[in-house]
């Protein structure tokens, strides 16, 4: 490395690439740059291994994404008993394009803003970049994914000043762009399973029973008082098999076993917030309790027992790997429960009481993010009072 | 007498701490002697005394600007060698090379005691919060605070360094009390130690409990417009001894610690006596040596001086050279990190190595309560630390800036993710602020 350095530094051959340059030194090598002025040692920690952590905490619902996003496609046409490998084969290929798409698009954005700001290139995308293809149907073509991608990363977060300084998630921000840019193509029977081969892998049509509704999309649209979710081809499912994950949804959120190993690592490594997780299924208990307490089937989803409302769609995902993100969060301690519980709250609100949307925890979320700096402040305002009362001169 | 326990903060286990509470060796003697200016924030330097001057210890070598009385004195008799400047005429430091004579300024005690304090070069030792530097002498403080305990990592044990000074500690808080129209505060670790004539607190709690500022927050916080003033058990003893006999002594023990450090121990050694005096060529090229403890000392050479408060040197490996391979992918255990993201909590606590390197590049902020849980204080410290950056003055009033040193944030700014050099931060906004309400 230190042997091409001369050609990226000012004045080089290659300066347009210093950015670059630096990314690839500081990736392989841990800076040896030593501390000048202030304290003379360091906490090992930094900001990328930080991020690094929340990618392996991804790791095991990527893993389970791809296995049941083949395990979908192969009870879809009718071939249950298809080998684990080529069900997790099939996964794999369908998942693999759309992780490289969001990759590509955004840590090329991220490039070449650190060029034009001469900045070091920052680490805030590793975790974004897992995310997107997780949350995304899979059904999503890869040139939407780039669009939503480029939106997401250029004026959710560059605008603002790169990472660690966006007002919005921005792996939400990419999937709410999807959502309202194309509607058709987001949600419905269509969006989350694939059914057609991949590379000669999982040839075959679809059974005549064939749904591919989401049990939050059969809630949509339900009519009638008894409740009964069914798997993608018309199979009666219950809770335990969310729990498991072995049912239709985006790639990421459907198994909450997954779920919850990612959640444990984030907890043991201190990575997230507690404050933010635990309050955020608190508070979607809370609401689901009261939801179910007066069940009407004009909304199906409050026939859902909380339990249930917890186990289906993106909710546990988004708790666990959404709410979190301490960047668009609330920054302060009381702050995060207020902020976590209003957010389990609204996402079980517009889940069970706006049929237009079926998953309420992205738009709970993203409302949530506008309102953390206001929660802060408050916080922060009593902090203020409390010193100004001490005080004896104003 | 009351315990105060505090939750936030950590002790970090460096290796080479010191094990024997013994003094080794003789007195080290040093063939120059040297003050530095910039350890007294806050002081503008005046030359009393040019190059082939002599001076006795204790005379003035030179006043501060603003209050002509301030005046910081030389630890030896000697005679000025050389007067070191950097940009801008900057003075760096003033080089006293010593004649073995020892001659003594003695002080008319029976004079007003902040006058025998101004002139006798005990005064720049003391802090005042707000701004952390050396006080107004026009202004009474609220009250005073005085640390009875270090808890910075390898910090030398104070009532060790202070050893038979103990004796003059009553009459350092009588002579403080009359200053003050509220109380003499002391902070101590544990509650063996008896001094009459102030209120002691014991502090229990990892580092930074050791701070005076921490202490006060906790006891009594500086509000706007109140002033305290801050020292160290040993300046305490020292200012006993000068209302005692007229002189100030200029020796100090020194504790020699870090891991590249041989053997720690303590010695004894004078006032701004030079690194090889004290070190000899114990210390390998590629090391560090700081003057004071890793997290708030200064970087200093061989060829250089003691720096205020004048008790720890800590060596450590400067080790900056090793290309370390993926080192955020490392599983290594030895790679200390307070965080659970690297291995080493799951090796329990144990003395751990350290380098000078930063491990990582500058960040915005990210990790969450990363500040506050190393800031033992009623503060919001990264809401303060972000008002600072944008020189909010409001903001930062209102989040208590006039409460903080930059010594409260050393050890969150060895804890951060995001590599901020927090103190600089808060040094300049404590200045920039003090130049605007002056």
């Amino acid at each position: 490395m230190d042997k091409v350095k001369p050609h990226f530094m000012p004045g080089g051959r290659l300066e347009k690439l210093q950015s670059v340059y630096d990314g690839m030194e500081t990736f392989l090598f841990t800076p040896n740059t030593t501390s000048q002025t202030g304290v003379h040692i360091h906490d090992g920690n930094d900001l990328k291994r930080t991020m690094i952590t929340v990618v392996v905490a991804l790791l095991p619902a990527l893993l389970f994404a791809m296995y049941n996003i083949g395990y979908q496609h192969f009870i879809a046409i009718g071939q249950p008993d298809a080998p684990f490998m080529t069900m997790f084969g099939y996964g794999l290929l369908a998942l693999l394009p759309c992780i490289v798409v969001s990759y590509a698009v955004g840590l090329g954005i991220e490039f070449i803003a650190a060029q034009i700001h001469h900045k070091e290139i920052q680490e805030g995308f590793l975790v974004t970049g897992i995310l997107i293809p997780l949350i995304v149907p899979i059904n999503t073509p890869l040139w939407m994914v780039a669009v939503a991608t480029a939106f997401a990363v250029i004026f959710a977060k560059e605008v603002f000043g790169g990472t660690g300084m966006n007002i919005f998630n921005v792996a939400l921000i990419t999937r709410a762009f999807l959502f309202f840019a194309y509607p058709s193509r987001m949600s419905g029977d269509a969006a989350f399973v694939k059914t057609d081969c991949i590379l000669g892998i999982g040839e075959g049509s679809v059974i005549d029973t064939y749904t591919g509704a989401t049990p939050l999309g059969q809630l949509a649209t339900h009519v009638g008082d008894t409740l009964q979710l069914n798997n993608v081809i018309g199979e009666p499912i219950t809770t335990c098999d969310a729990f498991m994950g072995l049912i239709a949804g985006s790639p990421g959120e459907t198994s909450m076993i997954a779920i919850l190993i990612g959640a444990a690592i984030l907890l043991i490594t201190g990575v997230a917030s507690w404050r933010v997780m635990a309050s955020v299924f608190v508070g979607g208990l809370a609401m689901a309790s009261l939801a179910h307490a007066f069940p009407t089937p004009t909304y199906a989803a409050s026939m859902l027992d909380p339990i249930s409302q917890l186990c289906y769609g993106g909710f546990a995902f988004a708790a666990v790997f959404m709410a979190t993100d301490p960047v668009t969060g609330a920054r302060t301690r009381t702050g995060q429960y207020i902020y976590g519980f209003l957010i389990g709250v609204f996402a079980i609100l517009i889940r069970v009481y706006n049929g237009g949307y079926p998953e309420g925890a992205m738009l709970a979320i993203l409302l949530m993010n506008a309102f953390a700096p206001l929660i802060d402040h408050c916080v922060v305002s009593s902090n203020i009072k409390r010193r100004a009362r001490r005080a004896t001169v104003k | 007498m009351s315990t105060i326990k505090l939750k936030k903060g950590y002790d970090l286990k460096l290796k080479g701490g010191i094990t024997q509470l013994e003094i080794t060796g003789n007195p080290a003697t040093s063939s120059c002697y040297g003050i530095i200016p910039d350890d007294f924030t806050g002081i503008i330097p005046r030359l009393d005394k040019k190059p082939g001057e002599t001076v006795k210890a204790g005379e003035p070598i030179y006043h501060d600007k603003n209050f002509e009385k301030v005046k910081v004195t030389s630890p030896v008799s000697g005679t000025i060698k050389e007067v070191c400047r950097g940009e801008r005429r900057k003075i760096e430091a003033i080089i006293i090379e010593p004649d073995g004579k020892d001659e003594q300024i003695k002080h008319d005690i029976s004079q007003p005691v902040i006058d025998v304090l101004v002139e006798s070069g005990l005064w720049v030792m003391l802090r005042q919060r707000p701004y952390d530097v050396v006080p107004n002498p026009d202004v009474r403080p609220r009250d005073i605070f005085v640390t009875g305990f270090d808890s910075a990592p390898l910090a030398p044990n104070l009532i060790f360094v202070m050893g038979e000074k103990s004796k003059y500690l009553e009459k350092g808080i009588e002579v403080l009390s009359t200053l003050t129209d509220g109380k003499v505060y002391i902070g101590v670790n544990n509650s063996e130690i008896t001094i009459s004539g102030a209120e002691v607190n014991i502090f229990e709690g990892p580092h930074p409990a050791g701070n005076a500022g921490i202490q006060a927050a906790n006891l009594k916080p500086v509000n706007k417009g109140d002033v305290i003033w801050t020292l160290d058990i040993v300046t305490l003893a020292r200012i006993g001894e000068l209302f005692t006999t007229g002189i100030v002594s200029h020796d100090t023990v020194v504790a020699l610690t870090g891991e590249c450090v041989a053997q720690p121990r303590y010695v004894k050694s004078t006032i701004g006596c030079s690194i090889s005096s004290l070190l000899g060529d114990e210390v390998k090229d590629d090391a560090r040596i700081i003057s004071g403890n890793v997290l708030t000392g200064v970087k200093v050479n061989v060829d250089s001086f003691l720096r205020a408060p004048y008790r720890q040197i800590t060596v450590i490996p400067e080790n900056n050279n090793p290309d370390e391979f993926m080192g955020w992918a490392s599983l290594n255990p030895k790679r200390f990190s307070l965080y659970r993201t690297f291995t080493s909590w799951l090796c329990g606590k144990r003395e751990i190595s350290m380098d000078a390197r930063i491990k990582g590049g500058e960040r915005a902020i990210v990790r969450l309560d990363e500040y506050d849980n190393m800031l033992p204080m009623d503060i919001y410290a990264e809401f303060l630390i972000k008002a600072i950056i944008s020189f909010d003055i409001d903001k930062m009033e209102q989040l208590g800036i006039y409460e903080v040193a930059p010594e409260d944030f050393a050890l969150a700014e060895f804890a951060c993710t995001s590599k901020l050099e927090l103190q600089r931060i808060v040094r300049e906004g404590l200045d920039r602020m003090r130049a605007e309400m002056a």
